[in-house]
């Protein structure tokens, strides 16, 4: 219990010691030391596990008197905010929420006993494992990064100091979400992690990052009214706040709650209906992207859709729950192909990946869940390092375009290395997503073929995209200059950490589903899927086979084979060198090269739209079951 | 010994009138099925053995004509078809007309003609492939001299 | 016992790989032969000889090494590589699913092949290809998907030695899987992406960059991609294996004369039309197997 407790309240004091401290080197190094403090603690964590569900008491009123003088102060900060900016709708759900919050407070909260506050399993160990780990690794690297962005944007006010105590609050907050048991306690951590969002998204405080900040605290702040709603459900009709409880003997009375919960889930983790702040949110600062709105915060919300999702079994909230997952992975991989800056693409991708995990959480099988945990790691760890690779070429091209990324093989050789890797992790065959979806697939098929097709529908588009981009990296050309001299070791660091955490994964795949996914499956269901051994066989001689290949032949290529020679690419016969021709009367004009991103089919505004009103009919139709 | 049976051409046509074109390409018809030699027109110097060049070379096409030549891989021959390919024709005394083909770059087969004839262009094309054999033994030759040279030059550090 | 039957029920599944190594693209080759001497007497020519192909690919490997940089070529050994892995996993049985994935991943080097040469002509061919497959994926799958419901297995051996006939069960899977097959042979009206005779728009489209012993690589590599296809008609028909020689060698004959009767389509009109089919028959085919097959 001391490692959970350690891991809750460690990075909030680092958090306060970081703002507090005005010496940037003594900053750093405290930072690094509180990295490695986090990252050894959620092992240790791993290693002291028993490999079960333990829960722990900890019943202390202060902690609770803490707590909601926190949420209050926070509220009337909202409120304040809100006010300042006329954002009357955050105004509303705010005023609401704490109407609802000092209800229940001061009228139901005594008769409620709650025995178990904290709770770990596997589960919460592997997110705890995503969040110590790569959170560590993406503020190292951010360490780097803000250095460069404020180089970049000397109009923006340097808050630094603001800015890391966010992030570490939020990792407190995060680890907050994956350990208690108690629902007041999620909802805490859970409005501690929309507030760090919404501050970090406007960190650059221009215009349109206060739109987007504002856009994601609506939304969020809306699915923290459903979470406040549920909570007060489930506290005055199922007697109990405790989740584990309220899901296992809950019965008739989990529904509403579990719906209101999954609710907020959908709105946390950018579903179709809500999918509109988190691509947004992609004007923050790339490290922020890559923590909240890839790998970490926006898992918290498909983490409490799993977790609630076995009450809704066999409903037709549950079947909804599915569809919008399913609908939400379509949409928003269709959207993807036409998106040219690789931020958007890369939020495209983050909500069509969850949607997958929402999808196998409403179909709520052993091998779905299972599916789902697997998604959940292997998208944390490619996903971040995609985000990281972006912010560093966005930092040296100052663009974000895909368009602008041509022969970055050859300016970049290193960070395009590391974001081949993340590509292929993001779809390719040994990659650990495509064993997730493979997995998914198998689950789909059984429970509803309809899944099955959308999945095979998606994966095809994803394919597009994602292929494109990564030609659009590899394109060769001579003669340019090479521009990573200018990248902060602490950068190199984590983009390398990452990069063999993404083939690491899959390499341990085996060993992560056994020693901690199967377990936890088995302790739910009480039979786990596990992958057919031939198939595990074959997928790691593919990956052996890369893994070997591609460096000799590398090498072959780069200085063994000296026999050819070299010619000018066809251009018809009218070259005047590699890129440029002869045009007509004598001009010369070069030949300049663009993806197709198919506008016509997958128009953003139109498949939005689609997708917006069939989600919110879904979502209604959701809710309205469980009402009925 | 497998060029003769597979024989790739690339046809340009550097100035010609089409006449020459149509009766290149007619030669790729059922009535004289170029194919069944195994001749393919890939229309990509890369992937080609034989160029076929109709009409006289001029300013404005000459550097194409050497750009086509020079992105043919090894061992390749080139088939001027057409009087006008193979010494300028009626147009070898124009102001900007440089001459034949051979002007430009080194050609094998002559397929003289105005227009000529499917028969004689077959023709031409099949006594090139004996021409494109003895290529590829000059090629191999040429190869390992020069390796061999290489090799002497490094023995005796001369390269440095 | 047939020959096919006969290599089905083979245990060593090591033997049965290598037999795919050696046979296929002799096999490919053939066929790949058969195919341009019936076009031509489709067209009244006499046509080239059977063994053309061979010639053509042992040609290409004694010719001169051209590149336009050191790096074109390597994509295109890992999609031979690739290409080799995913048939002989097919035929060895392994996991359907497992193969197509596999086959993804070669065709995406292959178009990677084509967009790192930085030419126009290849980048164009390469974005088409990607288009194509982006087509024909969702069938694929679904081909996979509907032998799973009817049999319950994804292993490919299992589904050879299934007794029941799983065309009957699959009939619109089937017809899809005819329309993407015209897309994976590289056949017209589909072959977009690139092509091998005389002049079109793209010259050779994503190969036009790649000659000698590269060009041979690619021609293999189709030789055996067209095998592993056949191989996937013949699972529609496994319950009698003379049926499933027959099937294979009248749709293969069916798709020249596809070939031979129709002029190229766009792109826009190939990814419409091919998400349609798949979505008329394929999806539909199973959904309606679905409930079907509820007790």
């Amino acid at each position: 219990m001391e490692t959970i407790i350690f891991l809750i309240i460690f990075p909030a004091a680092i958090s306060l010691v970081l703002l507090s401290i005005p010496v940037k080197s003594v900053r750093r190094l405290i930072a690094v030391i509180a990295n490695i403090a986090l990252i050894a603690g959620t092992i240790h964590l791993l290693y002291g596990s028993a490999g079960e569900t333990i829960r722990y008491e900890l019943e202390n009123v202060w902690i609770e008197r803490a707590m909601l003088t926190l949420e209050v102060t926070l509220s009337i900060y909202i409120l304040y905010m809100g006010i300042r900016f006329r954002r009357y709708l955050v105004v509303f759900f705010t005023l609401l929420q704490l109407a609802l919050l000092v209800h229940f407070e001061a009228f139901a909260i005594p008769a409620v006993p709650v025995a178990h506050n904290l709770f770990v399993d596997n589960f919460s160990i592997i997110l705890a494992l995503i969040i110590g780990i790569i959170g560590s690794f993406i503020c190292l690297y951010a360490i780097g990064y803000i250095e460069e962005y404020h180089e970049r944007h000397k109009e923006s006010e340097d808050n630094r100091r603001f800015f890391f105590f966010l992030m570490y609050l939020f990792l407190s907050a995060m680890f907050g979400i994956v350990f208690s048991n108690n629902l007041k306690w999620i909802y805490f951590f859970w409005e501690i992690t929309t507030i760090c969002s919404f501050l970090l998204i406007k960190y650059h405080e221009d215009e349109e990052s206060i739109d987007s900040a504002f856009s994601a605290l609506t939304i969020n702040l809306m699915g923290g009214l459903a979470f406040a709603a549920g909570i007060s459900y489930a506290g005055i009709y199922a007697g109990t706040l405790e989740l584990d409880r309220l899901i296992a003997e809950g019965g008739a009375y989990a529904v509403i709650p579990a719906a209101l919960i999954a609710f907020a889930g959908l709105a946390k983790s950018a579903q179709l209906p809500f999918s509109s702040w988190l691509t947004k949110a992609m004007v923050a600062p790339t490290p922020v992207s890559a923590l909240l709105h890839s790998s970490t915060m926006v898992k918290a919300g498909v983490y409490i859709i799993i977790k609630v999702a076995p009450a809704l079994k066999g409903t037709l909230a549950a079947a909804m729950l599915s569809y919008i997952g399913g609908l939400t992975f379509l949409v928003a991989s269709f959207i993807a192909i036409s998106q040219s800056n690789a931020k958007k693409v890369l939020a495209y991708s983050t909500i069509a990946n969850l949607g997958l995990v929402v999808a196998c959480a409403g179909i709520g099988t052993n091998e779905a869940i299972w599916s789902a945990i697997l998604l959940i790691v292997f998208h944390a760890v490619a996903k971040s390092l995609m985000f990281l690779c972006v912010g560093l070429i966005e930092n040296k091209l100052s663009s974000k375009e895909i368009e602008n990324m041509d022969f970055l093989i050859m300016e970049m050789p290193k960070v395009s290395a590391a974001m081949i890797i993340g590509i292929s992790g993001m779809f390719l065959a040994p990659f650990g997503m495509l064993i997730s979806k493979w997995a998914t697939l198998k689950a789909f098929i059984d429970f509803n073929p309809v899944m099955a097709i959308i999945l095979a529908y998606g994966s095809a588009a994803t394919l597009f995209f994602w292929t494109k981009w990564m030609g659009k990296i590899i394109t060769i050309k001579y003669g340019l200059k090479n521009r990573e001299k200018v990248v902060s070791p602490w950068e190199w660091t984590t983009l390398a950490v990452l990069s063999f955490m993404t083939i690491g994964v899959c390499i341990i795949f085996p060993l992560l589903s056994s020693a901690l996914i199967e377990p936890y499956i088995i302790e739910l269901f009480g039979v786990s899927p596990s992958m057919d051994r031939f198939n595990i066989i074959i997928i790691m001689i593919i990956m052996l086979g890369l893994l070997t290949i591609l460096p000799i032949a590398l090498m072959y290529y780069a200085w063994l084979d000296k026999d050819y020679k070299r010619v000018g690419t066809y251009l018809g016969g009218a070259n005047v060198d590699n890129v440029r021709f002869l045009g007509s009367l004598g001009a010369q004009r070069t030949a300049d090269i663009r993806n197709y991103y198919l506008d016509g089919f997958f128009s953003e505004k139109k498949l939005y739209n689609y997708g917006l009103v069939t989600a919110v009919f879904l979502v209604i139709l959701m809710l309205g079951v469980v009402v009925i | 010994m497998f060029f003769k049976k597979s024989p790739w051409i690339i046809h340009y046509d550097a100035t010609s009138c089409n006449g020459c074109d149509i009766e290149v390409i007619a030669s790729l018809t059922p009535m004289y099925d170029l194919e069944r030699f195994g001749i393919i027109n890939t229309g990509n110097p890369k992937h080609a053995d034989i160029f076929v060049v109709t009409g006289s070379v001029n300013e404005s096409s000459h550097q194409v004509v050497k750009n086509i030549y020079d992105q043919m891989p090894n061992p390749k021959v080139v088939v001027a078809v057409g009087i006008c390919a193979t010494s300028g024709g009626i147009f070898r005394e124009c102001y900007n007309v440089l001459g034949g083909v051979d002007t430009v770059i080194p050609v094998d087969v002559y397929v003289p003609g105005c227009a000529a004839r499917p028969e004689s262009i077959i023709d031409g094309i099949i006594k090139a492939l004996d021409i494109l054999e003895r290529r590829l033994v000059e090629f191999r030759k040429a190869k390992t001299e020069a390796r061999r040279q290489e090799k002497k030059l490094r023995r005796y550090h001369l390269n440095d | 016992m047939t020959p096919i039957d006969y290599f089905i029920h083979l245990d060593n599944i090591y033997l049965k790989a290598v037999i795919y190594v050696v046979l296929a693209p002799i096999l490919g080759g053939l066929l790949a032969g058969v195919d341009r001497k019936i076009s031509a007497r489709m067209q009244g020519r006499i046509g080239p000889p059977i063994l053309q192909p061979f010639y053509d690919v042992f040609k290409l490997f004694s010719k001169e090494k051209i590149i336009v940089n050191k790096f074109q070529n390597f994509n295109v050994i890992l999609f031979f590589v690739f290409m080799v892995f995913t048939g002989s996993l097919f035929f060895l049985g392994g996991d359907l699913l497992l193969v197509i994935f596999a086959l993804t991943l070669a065709g995406v080097f292959f178009a990677l092949a084509g967009f790192s040469v930085n030419s126009p002509y290849c980048h164009i061919g390469a974005e088409r290809e990607l288009i194509q497959m982006m087509s024909y994926d969702p069938m694929i799958i679904l081909v996979a998907v509907g032998m799973y419901q009817v049999t319950g297995t994804f292993r490919v051996d299992a589904i050879a030695m299934y007794d029941g006939p799983l065309i009957l069960y699959l009939p619109g899977v089937f017809l899809g899987y005819l329309h993407v097959l015209t897309i994976k042979l590289r056949k017209s009206p589909f072959d977009l992406a690139m092509s091998a005779h005389a002049h079109q728009e793209l010259v050779s489209g994503l190969k036009t960059e790649f000659s000698g012993t590269t060009l041979a690589l690619i021609e293999i590599g189709h030789w055996y991609e067209n095998v592993l296809l056949l191989g996937i008609i013949y699972l529609f028909f496994a319950f009698n294996s003379f049926l499933g020689v027959a099937a294979m060698l009248v749709l293969y004959f069916f798709e020249i004369i596809i070939d031979n009767t129709y002029a190229r389509f766009k792109w826009e009109l190939t990814f419409k039309s091919t998400w349609l089919v798949t979505a008329l028959f394929g999806a539909a085919n199973i959904i309606i197997l679905y409930y079907a097959m509820q007790p």
